[in-house]
């Protein structure tokens, strides 16, 4: 997992990686909270290039992550997730919660 | 009924076997020659069946995981998740979207919905005190041969 904090815009980015599953998202949990925290972003942007594979702890990963953010007044965008990681984010109603976005350039 | 091959594996529930359940089952599929699509909805499902026993089953107590696949005729692939965990009192409940017994855990509620999304058929036995067994079925689409340029 890399992040990266965009001063101006406010805006945390992090670039996921790998398989998040029930393990892997309470690790994630942890590091993307301490950014969370520290920054204090109005857009936090989880970025799904690089995901290998996503069940349902994943959703609880970005449903635990909006409940953080929107009390201070910001937002979740998603983006680049694949076809199939898209698919799971779609079953749950992410679009809800999320601005999700294909096809974004780092 | 018979069946083309079996695979049977038990494991401690320990959230980092969720991991080795997924390779166990893709490596029991290459023979059947999966699409992209089929291998990644049935990966998220054992996840999903392995991650319940575990979170739910248990409670992050100890005990064991059993997961056995088979491969049945007409490319019917069956998968059996269970535990020896603290059951779930109310079925209909647990499988209601949203529905979940651990937010402090942040689960989404979600684990049922995927994997009757994913799958042609979902069994769910299990009383309070009696462990949980869920038994799926899903049938792969035929194999396509390559053409030859």
């Amino acid at each position: 997992m890399k992040m990266h904090y965009d001063t101006s815009k406010r805006e945390l980015l992090i670039l996921l990686d790998g398989e998040i599953d029930h393990h892997r998202s309470a690790l994630l949990r942890n590091e993307i909270d301490t950014a969370l925290y520290a920054h204090m972003p109005s857009v936090l942007i989880l970025d799904f290039r690089d995901v290998t594979f996503m069940d349902s702890s994943g959703i609880g990963l970005i449903m635990g992550r909006y409940k953080i953010i929107q009390p201070m007044g910001g937002e979740i965008q998603i983006q680049n997730p694949s076809a199939y990681i898209g698919r799971v984010l779609r079953l749950a109603g992410m679009e809800r919660l999320a601005k999700i976005s294909e096809g974004v350039s780092a | 009924m018979k069946m083309l091959n079996e695979f049977r594996c038990v494991f401690p529930a320990v959230s980092t076997n969720e991991s080795l359940a997924r390779a166990a089952l893709s490596a029991f599929l290459i023979p059947a020659d999966p699409t992209a699509q089929e291998l990644a909805d049935l990966r998220t499902v054992i996840s999903e069946a392995v991650t319940n026993a575990i979170v739910h089953g248990y409670r992050n107590s100890s005990g064991d995981v059993a997961v056995c696949l088979r491969m049945l005729p007409d490319r019917v692939l069956y998968i059996r998740v269970s535990d020896k965990g603290c059951g779930i009192p109310d079925v209909e409940q647990a499988m209601t979207p949203l529905y979940t017994t651990a937010p402090e855990e942040e689960r989404a509620g979600l684990g049922f919905a995927i994997m009757q999304e994913f799958t042609d058929s979902l069994a769910v036995r299990s009383s309070a005190g009696n462990g949980t067994v869920l038994t799926m079925r899903r049938k792969l689409g035929q194999i396509h041969e390559e053409q030859e340029s």
